[in-house]
This record gives structure tokens, C-alpha cells and sequence, in this order.
């Protein structure tokens, strides 16, 4: 495949990314809507010496991934909300150990069981550890298929970089809809792994990938170093993008992922129609760019969160304007998209309300 | 920026995901933006089945449209369906061969053609979607070019008999000129 613009469905999309990012092991266990993902894996990775396994759960799966990833390989998985779920304990395991792997979860509504349609509803679940104990990790939230590409990219070197497990969360649409994407060049330059648990030479000590600690003070100095780790993320890494902000108007949208593709046509009809409002966009989810919204809050007046949830993100962007603007909220759940229209309709009401 | 939305729809195995999929493949040859999107939640349970193709000269929002510019109907839920949801003076190409009620609305541009009987008649019975895609390609204005989903067509049928795609480069063509105004 060449440099040229194909059109693929957003599951396989993220799957040839992954490859070409150097992933070689991929170990999963079905749920909808993300089948595709492991479909492609199957078919494509034993052709370039890779492995493919499904997992005999979503336990088993995120317990292999911490196996090859302590290998020193780039390593993935893939699932949908309630199978995320069930990888917590295996990744707070990873997060402890300091495996890098990367995971993807394409939410679906919840809770419970839930059902199949596109969801914002984990963001919670995603953000805040993902997991027991105290700890973090990078979510990354692309709103379109050339994006997730791109992230799917970041995503593996973010996790090797800071030898971390690293989060890409997308949603049904992110994953059945088709759209041109590009890929880059497959990985020929991929890290160098001295800690991996690949074999005893002679001429070091044995590597050793655990995350226990019985000492109290020797489990508080891993938690110290994690914590170094996430202050340097906190530093370096959030991402956004700032969409018809430039002239600083008094309103501010806020929105990721699929809803954010939604809410830039809401944006453009309502400049349209003469309401002065931009969006701005989280791409990391964590390390949540609150720097960037802060800024924002000097010239504008409101902010409204829209979400495909009842309001996870909007804790943040309030926290982010420290009550210095009203930060509303307007969303849908359960796997109910809104039309451009309804937001339309829902940010005059909010203008209105304040 | 322009943006047309157009939906696709009709019993599953009728082939309304394969013809979107060869409109998006066509804007792809004319450097437009596309999105393509299925439905997969639980409407698929009904036996139909439907398809969102949306181009763009420029980045697109919403893949998701809850009023397409256009539409093809391929059996009579499909139509029902989606004719009240069309814009005003949007296009709505129906196939006659399955659909025998005239339209509802009156300020919709309305084509009807004998899809299935377009494609028996070539001998392809299977390929009533390649007709009626003519037949909305009669109508689509500068959507995409002829040329463009013709040569979407010759990828989509790439690796198989090259009498496969003549015979339904023949019923595009058959489908062109009954969607064409009288």
C-alpha cells in the first residue's frame, strides 16, 4: 500500500496503523462494535511474522499483552466498554510494572451491558487511572479516521517513551464509519528496550517486571517515580485543537471525539447565522489540556461541554475555568447521536439561559 | 463549502452498502472529502439495511445526517422511511420494480426506474444497485463525475472477470439514461 488516500473503515484503519507502527502481538476477545480490529489482526498479522491470538477473555487478554509487552515488543489489544472493564485489575498491573502496551476502547453506551451505539460514556473510567491504586495514563481521543491513524501512531511511542500503558478511545462511529485516511511509512526505527525480559546475558543482572512491593516505603518510592512520570506528561503532552478561536469570541464549545466532529458544523452554522463561537477540542483526554482552556476563559464568556454522556468531561473544563466563567453542559447517552441541528438548538438555549 | 449527504437504503443483499461505498470511492478520485457510514445498531434487525455517503469540498462534520440532501430507495420500507426526511427539494431516486406508490411529498425531485428490471434485462439480476446508481448519477448534478464512479466501478470489480465489469459498466450506463430527464 502506498502513500495515497484509501478508503477504509475506522476499525481496520486503526489496526494497519498499529502494524505500521511496529505492532506485532495482538491478543483480544470479541465485543461489538470492534470486531473488525481483531478480524484484521487475524488475517494480517501472521503474514509479517507477527502473533495473533484470541483470548479466551478480556482477562486473559490484558494478562498476554502485559507478557508481551514485558518482552520488550509493541503489543496491543482492543475491546468495547464492558470488556474494558474487565481489563482494570491486568491494567493497573501494567501501570505498576510499567509495561508499555497500548489499548484501544471503542466505548459503547452503558451501563451494564448497555448497548451497541456510539458512547462518550467511559471517559470517567478512561481518565482517572483506569484501574486500582494511585495512577494514570495517557488517553488519546481522535475525531476522525486520519486522526485515530495518526494517534494510533503516538500511541505506541508515548507508551514506550514513558513505559506506560497508553489509551485510545474512539466509539462506534470511529469504528464502522469508512472516510480517506493515509498511512505513513511502516516502523523501521523502534526503541530500544535494555529493561524488556528477553533472556540473561552474562553481562548484566536479571530485568525484573513486577509491580509488588511489601515494604510500604519501597512501594511508596514507586509511586514517587510513577508520579515523576506523570508530572513530566502533565508537562509536555496535552493536546488540543483550537477550532475558530483565533478571534477569541465570547462563546466556547467544548467537545472530543465523535461529538466534536458534530459540534464543528454546529460552530459553522451558528457563525453562519451570526453567533460569535469556536470549539475547542481535548486530544488527550489526560493529560486533559486545561492550560489551553484557562487561556481560553480570559476572552470567553461561557463555555458549553457537549458529550455523548451526562457530563463526564465538563468536571474538568470546570475545573479548568475555576469558576471564573459558567461552564454549561448539554449531552446524549445510550448511543443516541445528535444531529448538528439539535446542538444548534441547544447552545441558543443555553446562551439564552444565562 | 458544499456538502451533500445521501442516503442509501434497502433490504440487506439488495447492495445499497456496495453502491456507497462506490459513490465515497468515486469523491476520493475527485480529491473530495467523504465520509461513509452504515447503519449497525439494531434497525439492521428488520432485513434493511441503509448507508450515509456525505462529500465535502472541505473537512466533514457530522457523518451522521438526520436530513440527507438525497436519497435512494431500493424497497418499499426504505421509502417510507426516508422520504419524510429529505430536505426540501432534495432528490429521491425510487425503484420502481419493488415500489409501486407514488411519493407522499411534492416538493421533492422524484426519479423513478425499474431497477431489478433494468438488471434482468442485462442478464445481472443481482445488480438492480449498479442501475439505480446510474439512474441518481442521472440526477446528482456535480456530486461526482460519471467518470469517477465509472472508474470506481473498474477498482470494485478489479480482480474478477473483466466481463463482470462490462456487463455492469453496461447497466450503469442502462441506469443513466432511464434516470436521464424526459
Amino acid at each position: 500500500m502506498s502513500a495515497q488516500r484509501m478508503l477504509m473503515k475506522g476499525s481496520e484503519a486503526i489496526a494497519e496503523a498499529a502494524i505500521r507502527a511496529g505492532c506485532r502481538c495482538f491478543f483480544g476477545y470479541p465485543i461489538t462494535p470492534q470486531n473488525e480490529i481483531p478480524e484484521y489482526m487475524s488475517k494480517r498479522l501472521p503474514k509479517i511474522g507477527g502473533v495473533f491470538v484470541q483470548a479466551e477473555s478480556e482477562v486473559s487478554a490484558v494478562n498476554m499483552i502485559y507478557g508481551a509487552g514485558g518482552a520488550g515488543v509493541r503489543v496491543m489489544t482492543s475491546s468495547s466498554s464492558p470488556g474494558v472493564s474487565l481489563m482494570a485489575e491486568g491494567f493497573s498491573y501494567l501501570v505498576g510494572a510499567e509495561v508499555p502496551v497500548v489499548i484501544v476502547n471503542i466505548v459503547r453506551g452503558g451501563p451494564g451491558l448497555g448497548g451497541i451505539g456510539p458512547s462518550q460514556g467511559d471517559y470517567f473510567m478512561m481518565t482517572r487511572g483506569f484501574g486500582h491504586g494511585d495512577q494514570r495514563a495517557v488517553v488519546l481521543a481522535p475525531s476522525t479516521l486520519q486522526e485515530a491513524v495518526d494517534l494510533m501512531g503516538l500511541a505506541f511511542d508515548l507508551a514506550d517513551k514513558y513505559r506506560s500503558p497508553t489509551l485510545l478511545v474512539g466509539d462506534g462511529l470511529i469504528g464502522q464509519m469508512m472516510e480517506p485516511v493515509t498511512f505513513p511509512e511502516a516502523r523501521l526505527d523502534l526503541p530500544e528496550k535494555p529493561w524488556a525480559t528477553t533472556g540473561k546475558p552474562k553481562t548484566r543482572e536479571r530485568n525484573v517486571i513486577n509491580s509488588l512491593d511489601l515494604a510500604p516505603e519501597d512501594l511508596e518510592a514507586r509511586v514517587e517515580r510513577l508520579f515523576a512520570k506523570y508530572a513530566r506528561i502533565e508537562a509536555d503532552e496535552p493536546r488540543c485543537e483550537r477550532f475558530m478561536l483565533d478571534d477569541n469570541p465570547p462563546l466556547c464549545l467544548c467537545a472530543y471525539g465523535t461529538m466534536a466532529r458534530i459540534a464543528k458544523s454546529a460552530v459553522q452554522r451558528l457563525r453562519a447565522e451570526g453567533v460569535s463561537v469556536g470549539l475547542l477540542r481535548p486530544i488527550t483526554l489526560w493529560p486533559f489540556p486545561a492550560s489551553a482552556i484557562a487561556q481560553q476563559a480570559e476572552s470567553a464568556r461561557q463555555f458549553i461541554c457537549v458529550e455523548l454522556s451526562r457530563g463526564q468531561m465538563v468536571e474538568d473544563a470546570r475545573r479548568a475555568v475555576e469558576g471564573r466563567r459558567p461552564v454549561d453542559f448539554w449531552g446524549r447517552a445510550g448511543g443516541v447521536v445528535p444531529s448538528v441541528e439539535e446542538i444548534v438548538a441547544e447552545v441558543r438555549r443555553l446562551i439564552r439561559d444565562r | 463549502m458544499k456538502e451533500t449527504s445521501v442516503v442509501m437504503a434497502g433490504f440487506g443483499g439488495q447492495g445499497v452498502m456496495s453502491i456507497g461505498k462506490i459513490l465515497a470511492k468515486a469523491a476520493i478520485h475527485e480529491g473530495k472529502e467523504v465520509t461513509w457510514l452504515p447503519s449497525y445498531g439494531p434497525e439492521m434487525r428488520g432485513g434493511t439495511a441503509n448507508c450515509t455517503v456525505v462529500i465535502a469540498d472541505g473537512p466533514i462534520g457530522s457523518p451522521l445526517v438526520k436530513f440527507p440532501d438525497m436519497a435512494i430507495v431500493m424497497n418499499k420500507q426504505s421509502i417510507d422511511k426516508f422520504e419524510p426526511e429529505l430536505r426540501p427539494g432534495g432528490l429521491i431516486v425510487v425503484n420502481a420494480s419493488l415500489i409501486d406508490r407514488a411519493l407522499a411529498r411534492r416538493d421533492l425531485v422524484a426519479v423513478h426506474v425499474a431497477a431489478n428490471a433494468l438488471a434482468e434485462e442485462a442478464g445481472a439480476p443481482r445488480s438492480a444497485n449498479i442501475a439505480i446508481l446510474g439512474a441518481f448519477m442521472a440526477r446528482a448534478g456535480d456530486l461526482v463525475s460519471i467518470a469517477a464512479v465509472e472508474h470506481a466501478l473498474a477498482e470494485t470489480f478489479a480482480g474478477k472477470p473483466p466481463s463482470l465489469l462490462e456487463q455492469n459498466l453496461a447497466i450503469f450506463r442502462a441506469g443513466l439514461c432511464a434516470g436521464a430527464p424526459a
